[in-house]
């Protein structure tokens, strides 16, 4: 065995340019690869990371159906008992209670249709990270504070500042007039288009109040910081809610189905370009081990005259190929494993990436992830495909008739 | 002349001595070729069709508003379409359509839902030359004249409003005096497009309807134009602003900047993506040439024991070098073209159609080869293969004939 890896290793050097050449070309191609998967990998986490942390949750009990039509009547009763059960029930101490309706909401000059939301202040700061972005003023004091929070493209649209009143004029659950008037506490910037410009907050209670809800909620959002253990809550939320036989747990990808598909969608179309990178790259490498075998004809004959077997030299043939590949691979991976290193370190950020940033609710930097996955999967598809194109000059020996090849040049 | 044809048959003759090296490096050419130009052809289609849908959904060419509306849409910052010069200046033959438009925040509510959304009162006849609307509509009919009384809701809008065709519904605004004016209307059409955001943002109805609503006479928001020349956008949109300094002209790119953003991003990528895979070729047509030259090391130094200049044999080796590259080229690029013309309309993504929508494309994509693309790649191919090629020929033409020759 140790004769053998001596003997392909002696064989890989015996044109040193020429390997090194074939090993650079491998090389570049793993380190490219483990440099922009990493790359997208990171970039989806945190645009899942953020949209999760910013509002949405990690998942969402809802009722069934309100999903697809938002409607003010498919709430939930007693939705701040539910939370509080399911916080006791499951351990996730992120779990909060909301409710979601559309009013008229209009300042001294200004009139716009909203969402408004009402939510539990203690324990929004624990889902969302959004009590944290208040740029004026203060967050919610109670749970049944006469306050409301607005986004700051909002506010700038509404003439509004933080001390204001705003009046509020929508429908409540029961078709009643739902109207207010409620002074602005604070102005919030999270950095997301559709909260700044489109959301007023106001406290679940003072919601319930003006809205006629009675106890009524439609959503409870929770949140962990490890989206790994999505399934594993999603498992523990749905036995404890199985005797509420209308409702329903839904993960993040069902809450934001654009978000998914567009991760999917920008993952496929590239590893499209990594596959026509990687056959790229292994029909410019084929000819090294093509010419490996083609041009030691006399030598393999030899063998074969001395009693070796065809599949012993196939066997050492691959093996050459193997040790070059692996070497490659190597050199590869730990350059775009220290690229990525680098920017995970110090963050990678592009011009025009701020606008960008805004629209898919990214922060402005990209770390890439650093995992098994973002750095093995590249290498290990050039592994396979080089082993691939190392396969048919191997089973070429097969064809060798000793004689006549130990006469050929 | 006759040294050049020597020269050409014998480069061509060697390359082809060893037929299978010479395919396989031919192989991994043309797939390099055809990927940078077919993936070229699928980022410019992607990056045509974001302009198309950014133009095509409202926004027009160039935007004509009151200076503060951007900012603050309302109905207060209008400006008067009756004014004789801008109508005069619209006229120009560079504007093939311009389209009025009042356009200001609104609610729609349905005897179930009400919703927040964008209210835009326009003259059917220039918007239809204009904007998508005209063309989506599903049900019903669009807006007959100015004097149509109905307005035009999204498929999506009327699902969420649980309402529909021939159903009424009310609009509420705020007029120019700051109150709130509502008012009730049948809906006459429903129009369906790609993406749901628009379908449930815009209610459509006359303009005289609108003002009316909102307490204007000839006030518009905006004018959109179409220019017949896109390239010749800049200067449109410089003339319009020297004629009408009072007014905020914008083009399209400024108007909707993530777009721009978009198609630079995409130009940008053409580059280093044909780079890239050079790279990945590069490595492979340098090794085969290698190995070609180190083969005829013997023949080399004859050559150089029989007189001929190292500067012929550089020229022979980079003969091949370039033939294989003419080779490669051609079939790549002849590989690309049909493959695009495979693909006809484009390819069909709307598995991913809300993934589409957050990046504001519609769900078909087109494949679109332009001249300018086709350049790039083929010169990027062209230009470092001719410099890598000149590696083993160089080698070639320095060998020591006498070492060379008894060279095995």
């Amino acid at each position: 065995m140790t004769s053998s890896w001596t003997f392909a290793w002696r064989n890989i050097w015996r044109y040193p340019r020429r390997t090194i050449l074939t090993i650079l070309a491998i090389a570049f191609g793993a380190g490219l690869l483990v440099f922009s998967i990493g790359l997208q990998l990171g970039q989806y986490d945190l645009m899942i990371q953020n949209s999760v942390r910013i509002y949405h949750g990690l998942l969402q009990v809802q009722k069934e159906g309100y999903q697809d039509e938002p409607k003010m009547r498919s709430s939930i009763a007693n939705i701040r008992e539910l939370g509080e059960q399911l916080r006791q029930a499951t351990g996730i101490e992120a779990i909060t209670a909301r409710a979601n309706g559309f009013a008229l909401v209009s300042s001294a000059t200004r009139t716009y249709g909203t969402l408004i939301v009402g939510v539990e202040p203690k324990l929004e700061e624990r889902v969302s990270s959004l009590p944290g972005v208040i740029k004026d003023g203060h967050y919610f004091s109670a749970v049944d504070a006469q306050e409301v929070l607005i986004g700051r493209s909002l506010a700038r649209n509404m003439q509004l500042s933080v001390g204001d009143e705003l009046t509020i004029l929508g429908t409540g659950r029961d078709g009643s007039v739902a109207a207010t008037i409620l002074p602005v506490v604070g102005i919030y910037e999270s950095g997301s288009r559709e909260l700044d410009r489109n959301m007023v907050q106001m406290p679940l209670a003072t919601f319930q109040d003006v809205f006629s809800m009675q106890g009524h909620g439609h959503a409870l959002v929770i949140y962990h910081k490890d989206v790994k253990q999505l399934e594993v809550f999603r498992v523990q939320i749905q036995q404890q809610i199985s005797k509420h036989n209308t409702l329903t747990v839904l993960s993040w990808d069902e809450i934001q189905p654009g978000l998914k598909q567009m991760i999917e969608l920008d993952y496929s179309s590239g590893w499209m370009m990594y596959i026509v990178l990687v056959v790229v790259i292994t029909f410019s490498i084929l000819n090294t081990f093509l010419m490996s075998v083609l041009e030691r004809t006399r030598e393999f004959g030899i063998m074969l005259a001395l009693g070796y077997r065809p599949f012993d030299i196939g066997r050492l043939v691959m093996l050459e190929a193997l040790i070059l590949t692996l070497i490659a691979l190597t050199i590869g991976t730990a350059i775009g494993f220290a690229i990525n290193l680098y920017f995970y370190i110090y963050g990678l950020s592009f011009s025009g990436m701020d606008e960008l940033a805004k629209m898919y609710n990214m922060p402005s930097t990209i770390t890439p992830q650093l995992s098994l996955q973002s750095i093995f999967m590249g290498p290990a598809v050039i592994l396979i495909f080089t082993l691939l194109a190392a396969l048919y000059p191997a089973l070429r020996i097969r064809l060798l008739q000793p004689v006549v090849a130990m006469r050929k040049i | 002349m006759n040294s050049f044809h020597l020269l050409i048959s014998l480069a061509w003759r060697n390359l082809w001595r060893n037929h299978r090296r010479t395919l396989v490096i031919l192989f991994a050419m043309v797939l390099g070729v055809w990927a940078m130009i077919f993936t070229a052809a699928f980022m410019r289609g992607m990056s045509l069709q974001i302009v198309d849908d950014t133009i095509e959904n409202m926004t027009g060419h160039i935007q004509i508003h009151a200076p503060s509306y951007l900012d603050d849409p309302v109905i207060e910052h209008s400006f008067s379409s009756a004014n004789p010069l801008l109508s005069r200046s619209l006229q120009s033959t560079e504007i093939t359509a311009a389209a009025y438009r009042i356009r200001v925040p609104a609610v729609v509510a349905s005897e179930r839902e009400s919703i927040g959304l964008v209210m835009v009162g326009i003259d059917p006849d220039d918007e239809g030359q204009l904007s998508f609307i005209q063309s989506s509509i599903i049900e019903g009919h669009y807006l007959k004249d100015a004097s149509e009384p109905g307005v035009i809701i999204g498929r999506k809008l009327a699902e969420r409003l649980e309402t529909r065709l021939g159903k009424r519904i009310v609009l509420m605004t705020q007029n120019n005096k700051n109150e709130i004016a509502d008012r009730g209307f049948r809906i006459v059409g429903i129009f369906d497009t790609d993406l749901e955001a628009v379908e449930i943002g815009y209610v459509f109805l006359t303009r005289n309807l609108a003002a009316k609503l909102v307490g204007v006479t000839d006030d518009v928001s905006e004018i959109a134009i179409k220019v017949s020349d896109l390239k010749r956008l800049d200067e449109v949109v410089e003339g319009l602003r020297q004629q009408h300094p009072e007014l905020d002209i914008k083009a399209w790119y400024e108007l909707q900047p993530i777009s721009k953003l978009m198609v630079d991003l995409y130009d940008s990528f053409h580059l280093v993506w044909h780079l890239i895979v050079f790279l990945a070729m590069g490595f492979g047509i340098v090794n085969t040439l290698l190995m070609a030259v180190f083969e005829r090391t013997r023949e080399f130094g004859l050559f150089q024991a029989l007189g001929l200049k190292p500067g012929f044999i550089l020229g022979q080796v980079w003969v091949e070098a370039l033939m294989l590259l003419i080779l490669g080229l051609a079939l790549g690029n002849g590989l690309a073209w049909v493959s695009v013309l495979a693909t006809g309309e484009g390819i069909d993504v709307s598995a991913f159609a809300e993934g589409m929508e957050m990046a504001n494309l519609s769900n078909i994509i087109p494949f679109v080869i332009v001249g300018q693309d086709l350049l790039l790649a083929n010169s990027v191919v062209f230009v470092l293969g001719m410099l890598t090629g000149l590696y083993p020929a160089w080698r070639a033409a320095h060998l020591v004939p006498a070492d060379a020759i008894t060279r095995i």
